[in-house]
């Protein structure tokens, strides 16, 4: 593998972890959307290009999954879903953001130091790929406990599985990626299909942790 | 050409559910889905006598024949429960045809997703199955549309999310240790192949796959502090649904579980899984003894209580060797015939009253009393009172515990009595004392009840020397 081989892999890869970190300051849900198709841009480039350096054409499917359902069917509908149901376009935070910025850089310091100590066996490119993708599951799951707004939540739990396929095309030679991210696909389409047909306008509506008060186990 | 049980065991629910999802008509759709979970459970008993060969994704061990076995045991007698029970509920107009067909065919893909996971000898198939078992129970446990129901399925939802997540991770990071030495490509990710070479990987990166799919497929277990979504499922969807996610699902995650600790008992240098496990069957078993104490509803109740027997059956298997994995099977085995008889009682005692609140619920013995002595039983059964199947592998685990680990054995003891106390407190007002709520004659059906009730009974006293060298046999494959 050739030195900019791997520095642009890399650059995504990273990327990817930025953008995770611009999607945890997002205080509109239009903005956080917005903020979602471009870590599902950056994920569907870094796949193509992994399917590119290792030569392995199925993950250019992944790849266009990646681009035309993560980055623009799934924001698309959300978008007009959340326009539809008139949901709330403010995020409820339970942390603020300079709390949740600093957990969220220890979270990605764990995850190198845990990571490239884990794995110095293995090729570089898959050991930086796999710190870099932890990272990015760490931050989707800060992001899903910091909101109150379902949708962000859900928007937390797409960026975490983001991070999934990222170590999993990084993972050389994995076999099934492409069926587990068809898999991946079909849960997050349940998801927002869910948000709408259910219709738990009230669930989005309110600060969510009331919904869940009123329902923390028991009826009275 | 020749009968290939597995095929059967996968394709039956698949056709199945199929037909059910185009066919009209509640009573028709009834009896297929009973005749379709009894061919299924037929094609897993022939599993005993005939096994098809072992390919790259599909693997029959007796490890897993043990499971579908069962799987596709109380996957059958809840079937049958759940005529009467869905019948009922169209009658009250709690569900209408359309749902209806919806809930069978779901019930029949949950029934495929369920034995792929056991069958796959591939850990990514084995993944994507659970996921897929995940998304349907999901679907049913939402399907009164309630409030609460799309309230607990949105948990459910989240929850189960996250866990089937890492549990991915997990995966790909036993990927990734396997590579360097299986090589790239399919043979990586197959279970048979993983597990020659196991001693080989790298111990460090299958530490870390462990605690990710320990956090992962634990989710799905309902171990404590991960629970958090499995007392609403139950509470809120069909119980026919409650019994199989109970006396299954939970067993199908705990099976996957047992699979990749296999996987790290031959890699002398890695972590020993059994701490871990012991240290979460325990928790969860405590917690979920003192929360029994509080509990308003009575499917919550018993919902904390699979949670307490899913941490006895991990500690057991946490702890390892030959008497603790014999007793883990056991219990395991025991606590879904129970669980899903306690659920079939329960599912008839809501109908009837009309309500699950335990404080609306009284006398049980004396206005129903065919139901209500089925209910006493089965929370005695539960509870581990002698001379009930439960009692017998509970002995078990906490004999073999006082042999290796006394400390933990008290610990153990003193979990099942506060649950004990917590279950006969809550029933002695359902079963006993002054009638409660609406009398109603109950249309219910009690053979399948009963049947799983014999059955546990029967162990208690008396298991059949083959069944017990089966077990032996399986609980030294655990190692």
């Amino acid at each position: 593998m050739s030195r900019l081989d791997f520095d642009i892999a890399h650059l995504l890869a990273g990327l990817l972890v930025l953008i995770s970190f611009i999607e945890l300051y997002q205080d509109r849900l239009y903005a956080l959307l917005n903020v979602y198709a471009a870590h599902a841009l950056v994920l569907a480039a870094s796949v193509a290009w992994q399917a590119f350096i290792q030569d392995a054409p199925h993950l250019y499917l992944t790849a266009a999954i990646a681009l035309s359902f993560k980055a623009i069917v799934i924001p698309v509908a959300l978008h007009r879903i959340i326009a539809r149901l008139g949901i709330h376009r403010e995020i409820e935070k339970v942390v603020g953001v300079g709390t949740t910025m600093l957990a969220g850089m220890g979270l990605v310091a764990l995850s190198m130091v845990v990571m490239l100590r884990v794995t110095h066996g293995a090729d570089p490119l898959a050991r930086e790929d796999l710190a870099f993708a932890l990272s990015v599951v760490l931050l989707g799951l800060l992001m899903m406990v910091t909101r109150r707004n379902a949708v962000s939540q859900v928007v937390g739990f797409m960026s975490l599985e983001n991070g999934l396929v990222l170590a999993a095309t990084g993972a050389k030679g994995m076999p099934l990626v492409v069926e587990i991210s068809v898999a991946f696909s079909i849960l997050i389409a349940f998801i927002v299909i869910g948000i709408f047909l259910f219709r738990i306008r009230e669930r989005f509506d309110t600060v969510d942790v009331q919904a869940l008060d009123r329902y923390r186990g028991e009826r009275r | 050409m020749s009968f290939d049980a597995v095929a059967g065991v996968l394709l039956i629910p698949a056709l199945a559910a199929a037909l059910l999802a185009a066919l009209p008509g509640y009573r028709t759709t009834a009896r297929i889905n009973v005749v379709a979970t009894t061919l299924t459970f037929l094609c897993a008993l022939s599993l005993f006598f005939h096994r098809p060969p072992t390919g790259s994704y599909l693997l029959v061990d007796d490890l897993n024949a043990t499971f579908i076995v069962l799987t596709t045991f109380v996957g059958f007698t809840t079937s049958v429960f759940s005529a009467s029970y869905i019948g009922h509920e169209l009658e009250t107009g709690r569900l209408t045809p359309p749902f209806v067909r919806f809930y069978h065919a779901m019930y029949q893909v949950l029934m495929f997703a369920m034995n792929l996971a056991l069958v796959a000898n591939n850990i990514g198939l084995m993944w994507v199955a659970i996921e897929l078992a995940t998304l349907t129970t999901v679907l049913m446990v939402g399907l009164y549309r309630t409030h609460e129901a799309l309230e607990a399925a949105w948990k459910y939802f989240i929850l189960g999310s996250v866990g089937i997540a890492l549990a991915l991770f997990g995966t790909i990071l036993v990927y990734m240790a396997a590579r360097p030495v299986v090589g790239e490509g399919l043979d990586a990710m197959v279970w048979t192949v993983l597990v020659k070479h196991a001693a080989a990987f790298d111990p460090s990166l299958l530490d870390l796959a462990f605690v990710f799919l320990l956090l992962g497929y634990g989710t799905k277990v309902g171990l404590a502090p991960l629970h958090a979504w499995l007392p609403d499922a139950h509470a809120e969807g069909p119980t026919p649904i409650s019994a199989v996610l109970s006396g299954l699902l939970l067993n199908v995650a705990l099976y996957a579980l047992l699979r990749f600790k296999m996987l790290l008992a031959v890699n002398t240098a890695a972590l020993a899984p059994g701490p871990l496990m012991v240290t979460l069957g325990l928790i969860s078993l405590v917690f979920a003894a003192f929360m029994l104490y509080r509990r308003r509803d009575i499917k919550r109740m018993f919902a904390y209580s699979s949670i307490e027997h899913m941490g006895i059956i991990t500690f057991a298997f946490g702890m390892g060797g030959p008497l603790a994995n014999f007793a883990g099977l056991l219990h395991m085995t025991m606590h879904s015939l129970t669980k899903s008889a306690i659920f079939f009682a329960v599912g008839h005692v809501a109908q009837v009253k009309g309500t699950q609140r335990i404080a609306d619920i009284g006398g049980l013995t004396v206005t129903h009393p065919v139901l209500g002595w089925g209910l006493v039983l089965g929370v005695v059964a539960i509870a581990g009172l002698p001379p009930l199947g439960i009692f017998m592998s509970e002995f078990l685990v906490v004999s073999s515990t006082f042999a290796r680990a006394p400390v933990l054995a008290i610990i153990l003891v003193f979990g099942l009595l506060v649950g004990l106390a917590g279950l006969f407190l809550r029933l002695n007002g359902i079963a006993f004392g002054e009638p409660r709520g609406p009398q109603g004659k109950a249309t219910a059906s009690y053979v399948p009840m009963f049947a799983h009730l014999a059955i546990v009974f029967a162990a208690g006293i008396y298991i059949p020397p083959a069944l017990v060298a089966w077990f032996q046999n399986v609980a030294g494959l655990l190692g």
